[in-house]
């Protein structure tokens, strides 16, 4: 009985490789280790769900306000669909956002308009088009393919008290960025730090996870921030109402969800 | 009037307090809205016989409310959007329910009536299986975009499957769409001299309850719809009483079936659409009579992509062919404009975020080659701040010919203004 339960945990691993469960044993090379930080950062959890504000803020001292909630399902394969629903400002008030992603290839999404009772498919690029004008990119958001780069780990060291694998990861085509380090967790695999350098190998964008906190047993960083290094621009990011495993279902990530969004998605 | 903005103001009074016990017992209730004040005025025209209005198109200030609200167990909820408007330039004011429905959702149906806002294709403001209300008139004077749609009061039944799922909605009472009038436009009238003028509706009877469905589904990635309407051509059609000596104008909407499809998806590096309709005029199907118009099919074809940040640019080729050409040239009155077999359209639209998106520059434009006339429509949108936006854009219409469509309007090029504060 007990070998049967080991043959199951093993098949269990195996079947899982990158589940989030801490990885200390050996020396992992560096595309893992972005891997892990993928699963850990973007995929935890079969659904989740988390009430986002977002905080724009000028080098001027100005500051914009973005309210959504969002909800997320993985498919199998590394496929995923979001549904992101606005709050406020007044202009995108009802406004929902359905994303399919694909590992392999460009999102489909579509845009739920109230005013006009519209869905429309949105044609952009995940990687170069702005989150509702913020610092972050559709592909901050929701990850990028992990072969699109290629990984090096530069070296391991603390960042803030925490030990930490800092890896350089390279576009192998033309991107918006031409190198970008990042600072990973070794216990969460959280990304705690990322500097995006551009082609003069100019740091130009930073992203920063400024607190982490275990959400339903998920380290979660409830709060972000994507720092544009050469305007000033800013934008924060803060998670409330957040919770894993909700039992939802993708074939309700649908147009029905962009018209009519059910009650406890959107609260 | 004033009576209903008081109405109203002693309505939002005791809406505060009420929605917090509300919301405090487990149901909710939403409102919001937005101020606008919205001016246009045709330039350039120094022109005699003007229009009775005046250079101005519009001159208005409006208060939007919304009130919105869902039944603590989910399931049921309401909403509605009603404009309180003062337009200057006729010195008249108005309440404009735009929104006004209930919904009920159990299972996998969706239930909604009221007055309400439908949408369905795949086109960029040209439409063929969309055949609910719009008022033109809105759009060629420089109103915000979402009055382009006016509301019908109907009933959509929605039914939903983990891949195809069907929307019925039910129109009892015909609303045509609304076009710029004479009295405040410049436009073609083949029959300017008959003043005795009236206008036809289809009665409200049961019988002429409008129905329009659609079943959709996806397919390899694609969003596959099949639509099917049947009610009545919104566009009116002049009907004298005499071809050659006419003194009377009976303006009438006639009947009307449309049967077509749809297929959008991700392809060559944008958004690829196709939709194409076959509208059966019921009450000329021989092509016969040159006061009802032809059976068409209509059909477009877009591109929509996004080369660099922030910028996306969609193309759109559209064409009408009509069946039974032959007939309509045959029996078309001598001396009146003709259509052509084809009509073609192609559109551009280009739109570029700067700072953050809190500007929006955008281009639309549309260009017939068989019509030769145009329509453009620049605009720039500033948010300053994430309630107040600003916006200043331009009409311009031209063409070879004053009887075309877009041609016709020529004269009516028009500078707008808005500003807008979102609460």
């Amino acid at each position: 009985m007990t070998r049967l339960i080991l043959q199951m945990m093993i098949a269990a691993a195996l079947l899982a490789p990158a589940s989030a469960a801490p990885a200390t044993v050996q020396p992992m090379d560096a595309a893992g280790i972005v891997s892990k930080m993928q699963q850990a950062f973007f995929y935890p959890g079969e659904s989740f769900r988390a009430r986002i504000k977002m905080t724009l803020k000028d080098v001027s001292g100005g500051e914009r306000f973005r309210e959504l909630t969002m909800l997320r399902v993985n498919m199998p394969g590394g496929d995923q669909k979001y549904f992101m629903y606005f709050h406020a400002p007044g202009d995108v008030r009802r406004m929902a956002f359905l994303i399919y992603k694909y590992a392999a290839k460009e999102s489909d999404r579509w845009l739920f308009i109230p005013a006009l009772s519209l869905v429309q498919r949105i044609a952009a690029k995940d990687s170069q088009s702005s989150f509702v004008g913020s610092d972050f990119s559709y592909e901050d958001v929701s990850g990028r393919n992990i072969e699109a780069d290629t990984h090096k780990l530069l070296r391991e060291e603390e960042l803030g008290g925490r030990p930490c694998y800092v890896v350089e990861s390279m576009p192998k085509a033309a991107a918006a960025y031409k190198r970008k380090v990042s600072w990973i967790d070794k216990t969460t695999f959280l990304p705690l730090r990322e500097e995006y350098y551009d082609v003069q190998n100019q740091l130009f964008r930073e992203f920063s996870a400024e607190e982490i906190k275990e959400i339903d047993g998920v380290p979660t960083a409830l709060k972000r921030s994507m720092k544009n290094v050469k305007s000033g621009h800013q934008t924060v990011v803060e998670f409330s109402d957040t919770k894993y495993r909700l039992g939802l279902k993708p074939e309700d990530f649908s147009e029905r969800a962009l018209r009519n969004p059910p009650g406890s998605w959107i609260k | 009037m004033r009576r209903a903005w008081l109405l109203a103001v002693l309505f939002l009074f005791q809406c505060r307090p009420a929605g917090a016990a509300d919301s405090a017992a487990g149901s909710t209730l939403d409102w919001h809205g937005s101020v606008l004040a919205n001016y246009a005025s045709r330039l350039g025209t120094t022109r005699h016989n003007k229009p009775p209005s005046g250079d101005f198109l519009l001159g208005e200030e409006r208060l939007q409310l919304q009130l919105s609200g869902t039944a603590p167990g989910g399931g049921a909820g309401y909403f509605t959007k009603t404009d309180f408007l003062r337009d200057e330039t006729t010195a008249a004011s108005a309440v404009d329910v735009r929104e006004a429905y209930l919904t009920y959702a159990k299972g996998s149906l969706d239930f909604r009536i009221g007055r309400q806002i439908h949408t369905w294709g795949v086109g960029d403001l040209l439409f063929i299986n969309d055949l609910f209300p719009k008022n033109y008139a809105a759009l060629f004077s420089g109103r915000p975009m979402e009055y382009l749609k006016t509301g019908a009061g109907s009933l959509k039944a929605s039914v939903y499957s983990d891949k195809t799922s069907l929307d019925i909605i039910a129109i009892p009472v015909f609303e045509p769409d609304q076009f710029p009038t004479s009295q405040s436009f410049f436009l073609f009238d083949p029959f300017s001299q008959v003043t005795n003028r009236v206008e036809a509706r289809p009665r409200h009877d049961l019988g002429n309850a409008e129905l329009a469905a659609r079943l959709y589904r996806p397919i390899m990635g694609f969003d596959a719809a099949l639509y099917a309407y049947h009610g009545f051509f919104r566009t009116p059609s002049m009907e004298p009483d005499s071809i050659t000596a006419p003194s009377k104008l009976t303006i009438v909407y006639p009947r009307l079936a449309v049967y077509g499809a749809s297929l959008q998806g991700n392809a060559a590096g944008g958004v690829v659409s196709f939709e194409a309709g076959y509208y059966d005029s019921r009450q000329d199907r021989g092509g016969t009579d040159p006061l009802i118009p032809n059976s068409q099919t209509r059909f477009l074809a877009g591109y929509q992509r996004s080369p660099w940040t922030d910028f996306t640019a969609g193309l759109q080729y559209y064409g009408e062919y009509m069946q039974n050409y032959n007939r309509y040239a045959a029996s078309f009155p001598a001396g009146l404009p003709k259509q052509d077999r084809l009509r073609q359209l192609l559109t551009l639209r280009l739109t570029q975020f700067l700072k953050y998106q809190t500007w929006k520059l955008s281009l639309f434009s549309f260009w017939s080659p068989t019509d030769k006339d145009f329509y453009l429509i620049p605009e720039a949108a500033c948010h300053v701040t994430d309630e107040l936006t600003a916006t200043v854009g331009a009409n311009v219409f031209g063409g070879a010919s004053n009887n075309t469509f877009m041609g016709q309007l020529d004269k009516n090029d028009n500078l707008y203004l808005s500003m807008r504060y979102e609460f």
